[in-house]
Parts: C-alpha cells; structure tokens; sequence
C-alpha cells in the first residue's frame, strides 16, 4: 500500500481549485479520499497533483429552499443524519446510511462518491430516481446534468477534466413513500443489487412510481417498465410480479456479474428487490 | 484460592487493549533499509531475463538483487513430505531464478532508503517473460495434456498417499444396503491474519551473528530451518525474536523466501533491513489453506449402521511447496476419517498436486477441518438417503463412552488411539440446549408458510496436541514434536518460566502463571511466562495443532515438580526428616510450603526455602551434594495426542427468496478435557465459529482461468464480521485425557474444525424438503438460490 510519488495541494475556494485544475494536466481531486486513495495505494491510479477540496468553505452544508442541495463536500454520516434529508428524501438518508461502514461514512463524500460512479455504490441509484441534479463548476462557468445523464457507464461521468462537482440538488418532489433497499456483498459491502422506489399514493392506489436499480447494472438506471406497471396499480402482488418482469427486462442488457454474483442472479435479485423496496416504501 | 478453572482476566491485555504491545512494524533500528519485492504478475512463466538499470538509478536506492545474486543461499526445506511414500519435492528460492509457478512468486528485490522508494523503483524492474499456460485446478492438473510445472513432477503429482483398507472398504461398500457418493469441494481459504508478515534482519559481522526479527509463530523451528538447512551456520549464529504477534492461524508457522530473502541482504547490504508485506502481497505470497477436491462413496445398513467409507481427494498443494505442506492433507486429513464414528472399513487415497496457485499449507485446523467436513456431511447423506434423524444415525455409530481407548478401524491412526470420550453425552447437552424436537416442530410449521428453517449438526472429534515424535517420524515429519519449559525461581521471589512454545494470542502468558501459580502456591502476579525469543528460551517446536497447553503446559507442570521435589529435599535436610515424609501443599490462602507430613509446625512457605535456596535467607543450609537455586527445565514428548469432541448445532433461515442464509442460533458444547482458563477457551472457540462459519458461507479464494487471483484483496474475499454472526451459545463437558497429568486436550481449533459441516447441514437440511442434497462451499447467496431454482419447479421435484 505505498502509492506514487504525487504532489498535494490544498485550495481555499472552489476558484483557486479550478486554478490549479486548469495549471495542472492529469491533477486529480481529493476530497474524503474513499475511492481514489486505496486505488492509489494499490497502484491502480495515480496523479502527479492532488488538489485537496476537503476545507474549501460553503460545499458542506444541506438546505432546503424547495429543492434540497446538498453539498458536494457533505459525508454520508452527515447526510444520513440530516433532518431535511429524512423529511423530503428519505431512501437518501437510507442509502447514505447504509454506504460502506461507520468509518466510510465519516469521511466519504457525496461529491466524491458521484465522480467516482462505482456501479455498486449507493447513492446514486437514489439521486437517479429522484431527478436529481448534479451541478458542476468549471472555468467557463456552471453547468447543471440530470442524474440520469451524468452517469454514462462504469466508473464514467460526463464531468470533464478542470471541472469540480459543488452540490447536489433534488427537485421538489412531493411524494408518499421513499425507499432504498439493497443486497451487500459479503466482503465490501457494496450493492449487488439496490433499488430506489418513490411512490405516490392515491388512497390505496398508487398513482405513480419512481423506479431505480443499481449494483446489478453498469449505471444506475430507472426502468419505465416497472413504473408503469406500478401506476395505477393497488401494489398488489399481481402487481409486484409484473413490475418486477418489466424491471428484468428493462436492465437486461446493462447487467454486470463476477464469480459469487453473476449476472442472471444479479437480475433476478432485483425484481425480488424492486418488491421489497415498494413494500419498505408502503406499498 | 486456586485460579485454574477461572476466568482470569488475561495477562496480555493491558499492553493490547493501551497500544503498547510492539508488532513488527512499530520496531524501527539505527540506518535500517527497506526492502520491496517484485513479484510475477504471472502464474506460470519462464524468466528470459532481468534488466534493474533503470531501478537502480533511482536516487535512495541501496541495491536491487535478483535471484542470481543468492545462488549461494539453499532453497527453502520441506520437512515434512507426505510420510512412507516418494515425494517429488520442489521449494521455493530466496527469489526466483528460472521460472515461476504463482502469481506473487519474488524475482527481484530492492533495497532502499524507505519503504516509498523501494516500490518507486520496483516498477523499473524490466522482466522479460515466456509466459507459459496455466492450470489451477487440482484435478484437471492431474489430466494428460495439463500444463506441466515441474520436471520431476510428471502429471503435476507431488506425492499420492493411502491409509486405511481399500479391499475391505470396497467390499464393505458392494454389501452395503445403501451407498451414497458425492463430490465435496472444500474451498480455498485465505487466513487473513490481522498483521500480515514481515522480517528485520541485522547482521554483525564482526561475528557473523544474525539478529532477526519475524511474524513467527514457531521462532525456534524458524532458527532451526535458518541454521541447519538455509544458510548452514550454527544455532548460536542465528538469534530469532518474533515480538508481538497480530494473528498466525498457522501461515506464520512456515519458513517464506522473504524470510531468507531479508537475512541474506542484511549481510549483503551490511545494514540492518526491514519487509513487511502488503495486504496485496500477503493474499498472492503467504500460504493459503484447504482447496480439496474429494470424492466420497459411504454405504450403510437400512438401520443406519454405516460399514464403509471410501475418500478420493486431489489436495491442491499450490505451484511450490510451502514447509509442511505435503503433510496436511495426508497425515492430518486421512487419519481422522473415522470421526466420532466405529466405521469398520475405511479407504482413503490423497494425491497431492501442483497447480499455478498460491502455496498451501497450514491453516487453522490443518487437515483436521478437511477430513470433519467429510465425515460429518457423509454422516447427514447417509441420513437422508435413508430418511433418518441425523441425530439418531449419529448415535448409531459413535464410539461408545466404554471403548476409550478407541483404535480407529484399519490401523487409520497408525498405532494411535482415541483417548478418552463421551460423545453421547455432548450430543444430549447441545440438543437439550437447542431444544432439538421443538425446533423441528418449528421447522414443519415454517415450511407450511413457505419459509425455509434448518438444523444442522456437526459432532466432531479432533486430533490435536500434536505430538507424538516417534510417531511423527512415521508419518514423514523431519523433526520431532516435544516442547520444553524452564521454570526459575529468582532471588526477590518472582517466578519466571519460559516456554518453546509461543503464544500469538492464545494467552499462553496468563493461562500458564495460572498454571503455576496454583502449583507453587504463589501468587498469579509473581509467575511471569516468557517466550518467543530464541535467546533466553529452550528450544521448542512451536504454537499449531492445539499443541501448546496439551504438550508444553505439561512441559512446565514437570518441571514445577522437580522444583517442588528439590523443595522437599531442602525441607528435609532443614528438619532433619526423610525426604519421603516431607510433603509439597498449597494452604487455604494459596500459600505453598513444605512440611513434613504431620508436623505442620515443621513447614517451610515457599518464600523461606526460595531463601535457602539461593542462600539470599542468609546462612547456607543445603544439602551437601546439592547445587543451590531452583531453576529446571524439562522437554516433554507425550505418549500419544489428544481427542477433544463436542457438538455444534447451527440453525439457519435461508431466504427463498434470495438464497441468503442467515444464521439464527448457534450452540456449541466442546469437550477440551479441563479446562485452566474457561474464558480463554470461549475465546478460541468463538473465534474458530466464526472462521468455520465463514468458510461454509462466505470464504472462498477465486482465481480465473490464467491463475490470476480474482479475490485478491478484503474487497473481494469476505472474512466474517460480528454482525453477520449470533450471539454463540456455548457450554462445555470435561472429560480428561489420560494422556496427561494436566488432563488437558486442546482448544485453539475446535471451533473452526466443528463449525464449517455444521451450518452446510443446516443449510441443505432447510432445503431437504426440496430434495437439495448438497451445495458446495460457501453457500453463496447465488448458489443456494439456484440450488433452490433447480429444485422447486414450482414446488414439485
């Protein structure tokens, strides 16, 4: 665990950090340090520069001005733990409760964890079922990506180099119900399969759904089919059945496996978790 | 006032639990260096050539040494080859020369100023390499057409073995009313000690002394293998330390090139060097455990008598030999497949085998866990073919409490018998403890909801105290298997004893002051156990196979005897008595002291004729022919191992829906004879519960089709955690063994040997109704499921 020789330095603002970005070709941002640091130290990345995000002031804090924004430097701990978070996005405080352990979630960040993409992480999955977006900053000014557009694959983001995430903001989205459930893997914890489901109610019916899967995909994705046979529906175990058939088949081309997870047990798994999620989130 | 058989808070906490202990890694000396290693990102390869031009211009570089550079060094021994047949032995070099049989295997090494720059120039190391196909299945390797690794292994075979009686079996199985056969993979493991390995090495050359510190678990056998095999030097010219040690689980028994590799470039660097392993490197370059592939055939009788057991097994040995390696899966895995079992007629053959993988060898259990997964899974077969209670075709066959001593059928043990038991006994206390008929009970009404409970159940025996020599020399092992104590008792009354043996976390330095704190009649305070230092330490061969307590606890208890018979000897000469009427007791205030028997007022406390001993009460009042102080060391080599037993029963709920299997009960009763300290017994046993545990469920080293490890890091291979574990219910029987005077068997490996049969046959028997006969290890969420699929068709098989 000895990493390459690197450079280290610490800006104060998100300007002087986009300085040192545009100065520096191949710099990499350090934030929590979760995700890059073990694959530095395993020699599986590295970086000439790294510009340390983690002090610059006013990426830390959670609002809630109609949407909800959370700051690209917040950890999970403190999301998982914010009381606008559990009232307006509760499969949110769920998912970053539950991310890697008490020690990951302390230091690991939200920002980090979203660049990063991993298809097995948590959060994102959530982020993509509640329209979130994701704001960037960058030397020729801001941008703002839907959730769904920014995770484009495996481990890849539509973020270009000299650009720094600064929030994450989820649209108001009034709703009856949120959940994240997910199946860990033994050794990282990481989801082998993990769904997000957001339900409106009308009276015992549900009037709408949001539905996303990750773990078992290469990104994390929603899947219509599930959806819209979770709209109108009564959550009925009729229902259940079908929205999980329509889930399967929405991700069958996108699934990943490896030796104890393959691919075909990764996708059954999340039409098992799909009615779980609907049920934790009152269905 | 005794303290044997209490839960005395262990000595080696404070130091611990405050951060104070000091592993190898907190040791740092005047102008030491550090070395990498690079290793061979291929599991089979030639190496055409070396280029370290680049490596060594990198400003902080010492040297960079190549396998040429240590021709002058032998390569690493294997003491114990499989025993009375030929062995085609290949063992590793310092670093690799000519090829390379692993991914991990060293090539290269270099020497810097830290341990940063070391790495930065490993990576200029330029390696060219033939890269040569690879097979890393024990069986397959065995095929014609396999990749060969060595030349003097033809079809990969290093060793083929027999024990027991193949016509007898044989017959045995064409008679029977019932044969079941069945494949049992016994999976990989990797042991996964919290400290991973790592050596200091200075040498003086002045005169020619080496200083060496290492993760040992055995630090004599370590000097031993250093003097007389690697380098040919004397003991005097080795010193062996093995500071605080962070868990061995036996893959810091074993000698590793890295070891030789340190000590040769200390005297090459003429500085004192420091390698410490990577988590990376440790799962690619330190031993692994288990990997069998075994074939069973076992036949009963229509009433569950079972009258034969046949076992065919490929032990996958790795792409070289690790030090004992050969030795596991024959000696300790053939002889005990009688279990806790009369089985009249017993076969087993083992071919070892070379394979492009990590080295095997020793692992928690060693053998022992190999041959308990075969036997108790053969058991439960056999009850499920013949649609009994597992509990009653186990009873149908134990050995009954009135046959101790117990020779196991077919010469299995090799002269060897168990030594005492009551299996029965165990056995009702766990299921009283489980309430076995409520449980099934709550099994049929769980299933009417679709919900799937089981109960397994494992009673094991095992061998351990692993002893002794003669016997050992039959079985192939270069050495012998005594252990030693030195007992002192020093002029300002404290007592300091010590051991052969090490203690890596098995509390040796509590359990024995224990020990002889009660013997003595001294306080635990005043007894202080000292080990793991070549120098101040009689040789001993070390800690593995539960050995420890069973063969040097015994070690140290004779040598308290003669301190106390040399006691009574001054007592006598004080009193004028014969030393026959003198006696050695310990008061009601734990107290020792010598008195002549009747005459308490003729009585010496220990403090007094310590006194006299050492001439320290003034006045010189010995014996005339007797040398002064108490000071006796004793080597002890028992006359056979010990047997512990128990029973352990898991209860599990597999999630239909999902194939995860979620333990809800686990109870374990162990019989480890007496018992010193109850609460460092429950220590081991948890901890070896947890380990079988994980084997059955989540362990499992992976390595893809060119022998590239998969499972490569704590990402990938899930070692148990405490919350995916219940609150274990454990108690205990004690039957003593003969075998000692201390009556103790041995506790550091039940756990792991009972716990891994127990939850599969909790596993399968939650699925029985299904007809789910096996499912290979570990019990994957995706493999119980699918085992579930494949047999449901909506309920119907």
């Amino acid at each position: 665990m000895w990493p390459g020789e690197f450079e280290y330095a610490r800006p104060a603002s998100v300007a002087e950090a986009l300085q040192l970005l545009a100065d520096n070709e191949d710099a990499k941002l350090l934030a929590g340090g979760h995700s890059l640091l073990p694959a530095m130290k395993l020699r599986l990345n590295e970086a000439p520069l790294l510009i340390d995000i983690s002090r610059i002031d006013g990426l830390r804090s959670i609002s809630n001005n109609g949407s909800l924004s959370i700051g690209a430097l917040c950890t999970h701990a403190e999301i998982a733990a914010s009381a606008d978070v559990q009232a307006s996005c509760k499969a949110l405080a769920t998912a970053t409760g539950i991310v890697g352990d008490q020690q990951v979630r302390n230091w690991g960040t939200l920002g980090g964890n979203v660049a990063h993409a991993d298809p097995a992480s948590d959060p994102p999955t959530v982020l993509v079922a509640f329209n979130a977006n994701i704001n960037i900053e960058g030397a020729s000014g801001s941008r703002s990506v839907a959730a769904a557009d920014f995770f484009v694959d495996l481990f890849t983001v539509d973020l270009e180099p000299g650009e720094i995430i600064t929030s994450v903001e989820i649209p108001a989205h009034p709703h009856d119900g949120s959940s994240y459930v997910k199946m860990s893997h033994p050794a990282s914890r990481y989801a082998v399969v993990g769904v997000c489901v957001v339900l409106h109610r009308d009276g015992d019916a549900c009037s709408g759904a949001h539905v996303a899967v990750g773990g078992a995909t290469v990104k994390p994705m929603r899947s219509p089919g599930a959806e819209a046979a979770l709209r109108g529906s009564m959550l009925d175990d009729a229902a259940l059945d079908a929205a999980a058939a329509a889930l399967k088949d929405d991700i069958a081309d996108d699934l990943i496996g490896d030796m104890s997870f393959p691919e075909a047990y990764r996708q059954e798994m999340a039409g098992v978790y799909l009615k779980r999620a609907v049920k934790a989130a009152g269905g | 006032m005794a303290v044997v058989g209490k839960a005395v808070k262990r000595k080696e906490d404070p130091r611990l639990i405050t951060g104070e202990a000091r592993y190898l890694e907190d040791i740092s000396l005047p102008g030491m260096a550090h070395i990498a290693i690079l290793r061979s990102p291929h599991a089979h390869a030639n190496i055409v050539s070396i280029n370290t031009d680049r490596a060594a211009a990198v400003p902080g570089v010492v040297g960079v040494f190549t396998g040429q550079d240590f021709m002058d060094v032998n390569p690493l021994p294997c003491p114990w080859p499989a025993g009375g047949v030929d062995n085609n032995l290949n063992t590793p070099r310092a670093l690799e020369v000519e090829k390379v049989t692993h991914v991990g295997a060293g090539v290269a090494a270099v020497v810097a100023e830290d341990r940063a720059i070391a790495q930065d120039a490993v990576e200029l190391i330029d390696v060219e390499w033939e890269v040569l196909p690879a097979i890393t299945d024990a069986e397959e390797a065995t095929f014609e057409g396999a990749p060969q690794l060595h030349e003097n292994a033809p079809n990969n075979i290093c060793m083929e073995w027999d024990c027991g009686d193949q016509d007898g079996t044989d017959a045995a199985l064409s008679s029977a009313d019932v044969v079941v056969s069945q494949r049992l993979r016994n999976q990989r493991l990797i042991p996964t000690p919290m400290e991973t390995r790592g050596c200091i090495a200075q040498h003086q050359p002045a005169t020619g002394e080496y200083t060496i510190w290492m993760t040992s678990q055995a630090p004599h056998v370590h000097r031993l293998l250093f003097t007389a095999f690697i380098f040919g030097v004397p003991e005097n010219k080795v010193r062996v330390i093995s500071p605080q040690i962070g868990g061995g689980f036996g893959a810091k028994i074993f000698m590793y090139p890295e070891y030789v590799l340190t000590t040769a470039l200390s005297q090459k660097v003429g500085r004192p060097v420091k390698w410490v392993e990577t988590r990376s490197e440790n799962y690619v370059a330190t031993t692994h455990g288990r990997d069998h592939v075994t074939d069973i055939e076992v036949g009963a009788n229509r009433d569950g008598t079972i009258t034969g057991l046949k076992v065919k097994t490929f032990a996958n040995l790795g792409g070289i030999l690790s030090t004992v390696a050969p030795g596991i899966p024959t000696t300790l895995y053939g002889r005990m497949l009688s279990g806790a079992y009369t089985f009249p007629n017993i076969y087993c053959h083992v071919t070892g085998v070379y394979t492009n993988t990590g080295m095997v060898d020793a692992y928690r259990g060693a053998g022992r866990p190999e041959a308990t997964y075969v036997v108790e899974r053969a058991v439960d077969l056999v009850a499920n073919e013949l649609g009994m209670d597992p509990v009653e075709v186990r009873r149908k066959n134990f050995v009954p409490a009135d046959a101790f001593p117990y020779e196991p059928q077919d010469n299995l043990l090799n002269g060897l018998s168990y030594d005492s038991g009551n299996y029965e006994q165990a056995l009702d206390l766990a299921l009283e403890m489980t309430g076995y008929e409520d449980f099934r009970a709550e099994q049929a009404a769980a299933r009417a909801e679709g919900r799937y409970l089981g109960i397994g159940l494992s009673t094991y025996i095992e061998i351990c105290g692993i002893a002794p020599s003669a016997w050992m020399f039959g079985e192939g092992w270069g050495a012998a298997l005594w252990e030693s104590a030195n007992v002192r008792m020093h002029i300002t009354g404290d007592v300091v004893v010590t051991t052969g043996s090490q203690s890596h976390g098995q509390g040796h330095e509590t359990s024995v002051a224990q020990l002889v704190s009660d013997e003595l009649g001294i306080p635990m305070e005043q007894v202080h156990v000292q080990h793991s230092d070549t120098l101040g330490t009689p040789f001993g061969y070390g800690t593995y196979g539960s050995r420890s307590t069973a063969v040097g606890a015994v070690a140290v208890w004779r040598s308290v005897q003669r301190i106390k018979d040399k006691a009574r000897a001054i007592a006598a000469h004080e009193f004028e008595a014969d030393v026959e009427d003198v006696e050695y007791v310990v008061d009601d205030e734990g107290v020792g002291k010598v008195q002549v028997k009747g005459s308490p007022d003729q009585s010496k406390v220990v403090g007094e004729f310590m006194g006299i001993a050492t001439s320290a009460a003034g006045g010189w009042s010995l014996p005339g022919d007797m040398e002064p102080f108490l000071d006796e060391t004793s080597y002890y080599d028992p006359p056979d191992c010990t047997y512990p037993f128990g029973t352990h029963i898991c209860i599990v709920e597999v999630d239909a829906e999902t194939g995860n299997v979620d333990i809800k009960r686990y109870i374990a009763v162990d019989d480890v004879g007496k018992v010193i300290n109850p609460m460092i017994v429950d220590g081991q046993v948890h901890g070896g519960i947890a380990q079988g545990v994980a084997q059955a469920l989540w362990e499992g080293a992976q390595y893809d089709e060119n022998g590239q490890l998969v499972s490569g890091t704590l990402m990938d291979y899930a070692i148990p955690r405490a919350d995916l574990l219940p609150s274990f219910e454990l108690d205990r029987t004690e039957t003593p063994t003969p075998n000692n005077p201390l009556g103790v068997k041995g506790a550091g490996e039940t756990g792991t040997i009972a716990a891994t049969p127990a939850v599969v046959n909790a596993v399968v028997d939650a699925l029985a109704h299904l007809n789910v006969r096996h499912i290979d290890m570990p019990l994957s969420p995706s493999r119980v499921w699918e085992a579930i699929q494949s047999h449901s068709n909506g309920g119907n098989s």
